[in-house]
């Protein structure tokens, strides 16, 4: 295995590097002149099997694609820069809004490097409902995927199946978080609210009702001849290319590479629970579908280990300069008030220094990198947004394809604009 | 909640001190190496060399208006940019930290896209967020911001809401 093909410069890489004046400059013409069977075409950004606002400019020779480059930026809306004009209690409502589709994990590593520099411990039990809401939100953005992976290929009425399963989840997001999505419930020193009376109950039915559903999927698609022919062989990538490209998540373990933050790099309690790393062979769109769809399973393990060995104790810690007060208090501790006041206004100092947390998101690596000054916002607030590294491997996958099956790469690399952009 | 007072960069083993020929420093438990621009692609092929197979993460800071000093070891002279990677060893599971100074007077710093081409929208990024240009890359051009916009957003004197939305090719009015 080699990574050559991912490091050339010059034309004959995978990589467009046009710039979009000179694109348009160009217009639909040949981008050589002395080839008129090459032609440029436009793709995007608002073609519906785009997963948002991506618009691809793609060199093609009849319906294969040469070279191609993602343009991006469509939804940038400074995040980052807000980031640091946000304190640390607001911080999570902005970083929550990046990936839309699995909120909580943006939220969770926001929050897990704001507790490294201040240095605190949250107790067991936020810990243990901080990985039932995120397994549980996997199985919410792989369903997703599923969906979307469905209609992009044709299979219109997976699409329906995956935003009904997909809806279940965010029915019991909407109980614990009073919110479907842009939850704001991980926050520093614990979650929001403790889980409602009953969860367990909730639980339990929502995974009997998706357990049968994925057998129902396996039958519509895994097996099926159009399936497969659709999916298998299509934007294959090795391991050696999807390491150098930087590529984490599904992207890198359908290559056979077993990667998994959660088993790698240990956080929150995942060396307490049993579960396995989902890895593919060939590294094509077919193993990242499967991948996906075994993920859900093994989340859904996670998910029952969790109900079974919940801890009591407090959701959040106790420390009242980190998080507000029960309501309750105020009305009779001045002091209550006061520290209300304070976290609600200025927010909380944290101490200076600088700290990086990973976590392992349905798209790969999720960090962030936050550089405090010692005042209530973060100095620079950075986030490693996976959707937008993996991105890179989007030319290298489609190149010598058919545009048609750009379509189900596109969709197999499961980006979400919204982080991409930030 | 502990103590507001500076904190001292930890001493790291005596045999981290040194890699690479670079300083090396303990930050939030993490191996992290100071370099110059002048080192810092001798540093990171050696690290390259080393089995450390994939960039994970490339960015920037800019320390312009950081109140007091950094917690920087005391050899390291500060400029205004730092460029922040981070690596992986898939084999020894193994994360190292490099911090470029890169000084706001000529801010570039050489590509590290021969080394690891995951790099090449990351630098990018940060030519587009902070205007520090990355030698020998394949296209330094921006990424995010429309391809003719002034100006290097997360600068920190790059102020929010007082910057007019640009538009290129704004039509006469109606």
């Amino acid at each position: 295995m080699t990574a050559e093909r991912v490091m050339r410069r010059g034309n004959d890489s995978a990589v467009l590097r046009l710039s979009e004046a000179e694109a348009a400059r160009i217009g639909g013409d040949a981008s050589d002149p002395d080839d008129d069977e090459r032609v440029m075409l436009n793709m995007g950004p608002a073609h519906p099997s785009t997963h948002g606002v991506l618009r691809l400019m793609l060199e093609m020779e009849g319906e294969t694609v040469l070279r191609s480059k993602p343009v991006i930026g469509y939804l940038h809306t400074g995040m980052e820069k807000q980031g640091e004009n946000l304190t640390y209690l607001q911080g999570c409502t902005n970083v929550t809004r990046m990936d839309y589709a699995s909120p909580l994990f943006s939220e969770l590593a926001f929050s897990l490097t704001t507790e490294k520099l201040l240095g605190v411990e949250v107790p067991e039990r936020a810990t243990w409902i901080r990985m039932l809401m995120c397994e549980l939100n996997r199985i919410s953005s792989h369903l997703l995927f599923l969906a979307t992976n469905g209609i992009d290929l044709g299979a219109v009425s997976m699409m329906i199946y995956g935003w009904r399963e997909r809806e279940e989840v965010l029915r019991f997001f909407e109980k614990v978080t009073g919110l479907r999505m842009n939850h704001n419930y991980i926050r520093p020193g614990g979650v929001a609210a403790d889980l409602h009376d009953g969860w367990q109950g909730d639980l339990s039915e929502l995974l009997e009702l998706i357990e049968p559903r994925l057998d129902e999927y396996e039958v519509l698609m895994t097996g099926q001849p159009i399936w497969r022919e659709r999916l298998q062989g299509v934007g294959a990538i090795n391991a050696d290319e999807a390491i150098a490209l930087s590529a984490t998540g599904p992207l890198l373990r359908s290559t056979g590479y077993a990667w998994d933050l959660r088993r790698d790099e240990p956080y929150l309690a995942y060396d307490e629970v049993d579960f396995d790393v989902i890895v593919g062979t060939y590294g094509d769109c077919y193993d990242r579908y499967a991948i996906r769809i075994n993920e859900i399973r093994e989340s859904m393990r996670i998910v029952e280990q969790v109900i079974d060995r919940m801890p009591r104790g407090d959701y959040r810690m106790q420390d009242k300069k980190v998080t507000p007060p029960p309501r309750l208090r105020i009305d009779e501790s001045m002091e209550a008030l006061i520290h209300h006041f304070k976290i609600f206004t200025e927010g909380y100092q944290v101490p200076r220094g600088e700290a990086y947390t990973a976590v392992e998101s349905p798209r790969g690596e999720l960090g962030v990198y936050i550089v405090s000054d010692g005042t209530s916002t973060p100095y620079r607030m950075r986030v490693r947004p996976p959707s937008f590294i993996n991105l890179q491997t989007l030319p290298h996958l489609m190149r010598g394809g058919l545009i048609a099956d750009g379509v189900a790469i596109i969709s197999s690399v499961d980006p979400i604009l919204g982080e991409v952009d930030r | 909640m502990p103590e507001l007072t500076e904190p001292e960069p930890t001493k790291p083993e005596l045999a981290q001190t040194e890699r690479y020929g670079a300083s090396a420093s303990e930050i939030s438990s993490q191996t992290v190496l100071f370099v110059t621009v002048e080192e810092y692609l001798e540093v990171a092929n050696a690290a390259r060399e080393d089995g450390f197979d994939q960039l994970i993460d490339l960015t920037a800071v800019d320390y312009l208006d950081y109140p007091g000093t950094r917690v920087r070891p005391a050899e390291v002279k500060p400029e205004r940019f730092e460029v922040v990677v981070q690596l992986i060893n898939h084999t020894s599971r193994e994360r190292l930290g490099l911090r470029v100074q890169v000084p706001a007077t000529e801010p570039t710093a050489p590509s590290l896209f021969d080394l690891w081409p995951g790099s090449e929208n990351l630098e990018r990024e940060v030519f587009d967020m902070f205007g520090i240009e990355f030698a020998e890359h394949p296209d330094m051009s921006r990424i995010l911001m429309p391809e003719d916009w002034i100006g290097h957003p997360l600068r920190k004197d790059f102020a929010v809401g007082e910057v007019p939305v640009q538009f290129s090719e704004a039509s006469a009015p109606r």
